[in-house]
Parts: C-alpha cells; structure tokens; sequence
C-alpha cells in the first residue's frame, strides 16, 4: 500500500505575507493587557518558536499561522489579529497548548480574541463559522439541551446552502439519530445561568 | 455506591447507539448509576464565543446539580462535556477570584469532594480489567482495532493520560479480548467543531485519520466522542467520494465493543445505527453483525 506523504505537505504553513504596519509601543501592551484580562493568558511568554504552528492541524487553511497570530498580537496590531480567520479556524484541539514550552494556553487565547473581535464588532472572515457558535448558545439557552434539528435549520437559514449536507440529515433522521421535537428536560436552565453570569461580566 | 451519570446532549439524542451500549456494559459489570436530574448542555459547541465565566458555569451549573443530589463520583461518557466539566473544574481551582464569582452566580459552595469520571478510567484499571476479561461471553480475538481518542479526551495535558500516546482505551479493549494495534494518530484532530461550517476541514482531517487506520490494517476504528464519530462514520461515504478511495471501516464506540465481549444481546449493542457496515466484521465478534 502506498503511503500517503500529501498530508505532510497540506500542513506546510501558508506564505507569509510581507507587509507594512504601523506599530504604537502603547497599544501593543495595552492588547496584550485586554487579552490578559479576558482569558488569564500572558501571551508575552512566547518566544516565538513555532511549535504550536507546526503541530496545528488547521494552519494549513488560516491566514496568519498561530505564531504569526501571537506576534502580531504582542505588537498590538488589534486590527489584523481580530480580523483574521485564524482566530475563527482554530479548533481548539490543545496540540499547541500541549506542547507549548512556555506554558501559553492559545487555546483560551483564541477564546479571548474571538470574544473581543464579536464586541469590538469586526466582521469575521468566517461568518458560517461565527453563526454556528451564536446560534449553538442561542438554542441551548432557548431550550437547556441541544436541539440539533433546529440547530441545523437555523444555519441553513443563514448560509442558504438547502443542498447542502441534505443526505446526511436524512441518514441520521433514517437511524434515528435525530430527535424531531427537542428535549425541554433542562428547559430554562441555562437561560437562568446566562441571566446570572451576565451579573458578573457587566462588573 | 451509585455513580452519578450525566449523559450530555449527544447521548441523549444522536448517539443512543453509544447511551444505551454503555448503559448495557455498566449494568454488566454491576455499576449502578443514576442520572443527574434536570442535567443542562455543558456548552462544548457554543462557548468558543462566550465569555469565560459563561463557558466555567455552563459545566459547574451541572456539577453544582450532581453535589446536590447527593453524588461523589460523576461519569461523564462524553469526550467533549468530559473536556469542559474537567476544563471548568481546573479554571475554579487555579482562579479563587473566578470560583468565587461563579459560586455566587450558581449559589452553590463546591465541596471539591465530587470526582469527575471517564469511564474508560474506570474500565482501564487492572482491578476491572480482570473482570472484563472473565465475564467476557463472545470471543474477540479476531478482531483487529485501532483506537481513535481524539483531542477532546486527551488534552489538555494531566487531565485523563498522556496527552500525545494515551492508553487507557487500548488496555480496555484488550481486556475486552479485540487485537489493538498501534498507529500514529491517536489523538490527531478530527476537526469535529467545523463538521457543519467549514465542512472540508473536517473532510481533509478525517480523511487523514481513516488512511492511518487502513494502513496499519484495522478491521475497526473504535472511538470515545460523538464528534469523531459523526467524522468518520456519518461523513464517510463523502470522504471516499472527495478522495476517490474506498475504506469500509467501521466505527464503533468503546461501550459497544465492550457490549459485545460482554454478551449483551444485539439490540444494546445498537450496530444497526451506523452508517458503515462491513460484512464480516462485528462477525467476528461472534455477532450477527450489523
């Protein structure tokens, strides 16, 4: 059997783009102080020696590569790191939080950047993506456990893509793997937690 | 003593298959267990954009549940609620300031007596192993597995095995009596969370994990979460489409492998609701086959 070696190079980083960016010494510390408070991660530990980036599964399909996504964050280029699609194609699968030797949890990093970018309003380069984390929150407080029916339906409202994965919602609903009506076993639950933790975020 | 369970969203709903053959291999083994009631969604899919204290509490709300009703030891089947219960848990230790908010917004004092269980943890000690190994009633020793852990169960580091060469789940279905081989993707990542969005990620990652599998010669790819599952089950008649090759692996969860060594009878093994079948496989578990 023959091996297959195109997975090594899918993972090749994308070339770097080589360009001209202002950089105020202010607002670098300032956003790397933001990211500090919103995740509890000192991103100024990295010393850049890429390790996340070649374990990182994804890389092969951001526009900056993790490192790169660090770097221009320590430089406080807010612009470009909220706006990239890096931080929307993370997967949060902890390979680069497990290697890490400086102990940078990119990961709640990501977490952080993303949470920021949503209220600092940029638009993401990933909309599907983006959509599908709003609307998983949105059903799970609307009904305490995952609807996945109406999850899926509210996404194809959104991306009108009606083809799309149309044989494998058949198949699952086929097996019985689909619940047509959702669960209302925890209904409000979380709404109730939402409500309460939204007392402490406004603090 | 009875084992709290908190099944999560997906066992509840897309993977009976997994609830009800671990429900079958608990009950085998002589582990009672009782739900925890009014059990909410632990947040796995949609807390990548909420805040930091939403995503601690939606999986404390749920510990805050399991203490109250009494419980000391929670299993958690699914790798991903696993993940965030365990991530929620180290967040309140190492941030007193975060606990403290928390536990004013959930009323609730952890007692920190509460003990989160994967149940592979549980089957992979020798004290369980031994009694797998003799209460097994179907012979699986022609049945060549590879086992597939995922990112979920495996990281972040110190919180089930090790992070880069996990065991547990090898050492459970060798009890069980299947042939485990060794392979090198283990723990690489599915790209579970894009399956819906970002659809040819999740293609491409997937696609790279079932060649591994094939190339070591695997019957089988047994794994511990829904979201793999989904991956590499549900989605891969379109991955041999897209690649233009052909696998024919099945996929199956730990607890089914595990109901099937254990004799339960074919409709707790719940084989019927995969996508892949092939012939010959589950056969040599001494099933019918699915």
């Amino acid at each position: 059997m023959n091996a297959n070696l195109t997975s090594a190079q899918d993972k090749v980083a994308p070339t770097p783009v080589l360009v001209e960016l202002e950089i105020n010494p202010e607002e670098a510390s300032q956003f790397c102080d933001s990211i500090k408070k919103v995740s509890n991660v000192d991103i100024n530990a990295c010393y850049q020696c890429r390790k996340c980036t070649s374990g990182c599964p994804v890389a092969y399909a951001m526009d900056y590569t993790p490192a790169q996504i660090l770097h221009a964050a320590r430089l406080g280029l807010k612009e470009l790191v909220l706006s990239s699609s890096t931080i929307w194609l993370c997967a949060a699968c902890e390979t680069c939080v497990t290697r890490c030797p400086q102990d940078v949890n990119l990961v709640k990093a990501m977490d952080a950047l993303r949470v920021m970018s949503l209220s600092d309003g940029y638009k993401s380069k990933e909309p599907d993506v983006a959509n599908f984390y709003r609307y998983s929150l949105g059903n799970i407080q609307l009904f305490g456990r995952l609807y996945e029916l109406g999850l899926m339906g509210r996404l194809k409202l959104a991306t009108r893509e009606f083809r799309k994965d149309i044989s494998l919602g058949l198949g699952l609903f086929k097996r019985g793997k689909l619940k047509l009506m959702p669960d209302l076993g925890a209904l409000g639950e979380t709404r109730r937690i939402r409500s309460q933790v939204r007392k402490l975020e406004k603090r | 003593m009875i084992y709290g369970y908190y099944p999560g969203c997906c066992l509840n709903s897309t993977c009976k298959d997994f609830d009800t053959s671990l429900r079958a291999v608990l009950r085998a083994l002589d582990m009672p267990i009782k739900e925890i009631k009014r059990w909410s969604c632990c947040g796995s899919s949609a807390v990548h954009i909420a805040s930091r204290q939403m995503a601690v509490s939606l999986p404390l709300a749920n510990l805050a549940k399991a203490e109250k009703q009494g419980f000391e030891q929670l299993l958690v089947p699914c790798a991903a609620c696993f993940a965030r219960f365990k991530f929620a848990w180290h967040e309140i230790e190492e941030d007193p300031e975060l606990r403290q908010e928390v536990e004013q917004a959930l009323k609730h004092k952890f007692t920190n007596r509460l003990k989160i269980l994967h149940p592979l943890e549980f089957f992979a000690t020798d004290e369980m192993m031994k009694r797998v190994a003799s209460a097994r009633k179907r012979d699986l020793s022609k049945l060549k597995v590879v086992c597939y852990y995922g990112c979920f169960l495996s990281r972040p580091p110190d919180h089930f095995d090790d992070p880069e060469y996990p065991q547990t789940m090898d050492r459970a279905m060798r009890a069980a009596g299947a042939i485990v081989l060794d392979w090198g993707y283990r723990t690489d990542c599915c790209g579970g969370s894009f399956s819906l969005t970002r659809t040819d990620i999740a293609l491409k990652l997937t696609h790279d994990i079932l060649d591994g599998a094939r190339e070591v010669g695997a019957d089988a790819i047994v794994v511990t979460c829904p979201f793999c599952h989904m991956n590499m089950d549900a989605r891969q008649g379109e991955i041999e489409a897209k690649y233009d090759t052909k696998y024919g692996l099945p996929v199956y969860y730990y607890s089914q492998i595990m109901a099937a060594a254990l004799g339960a009878p074919e409709k707790e093994m719940m084989l019927q609701m995969h996508f892949v079948h092939r012939q010959g496989v589950m056969e040599k578990a001494g099933s019918n086959g699915d």
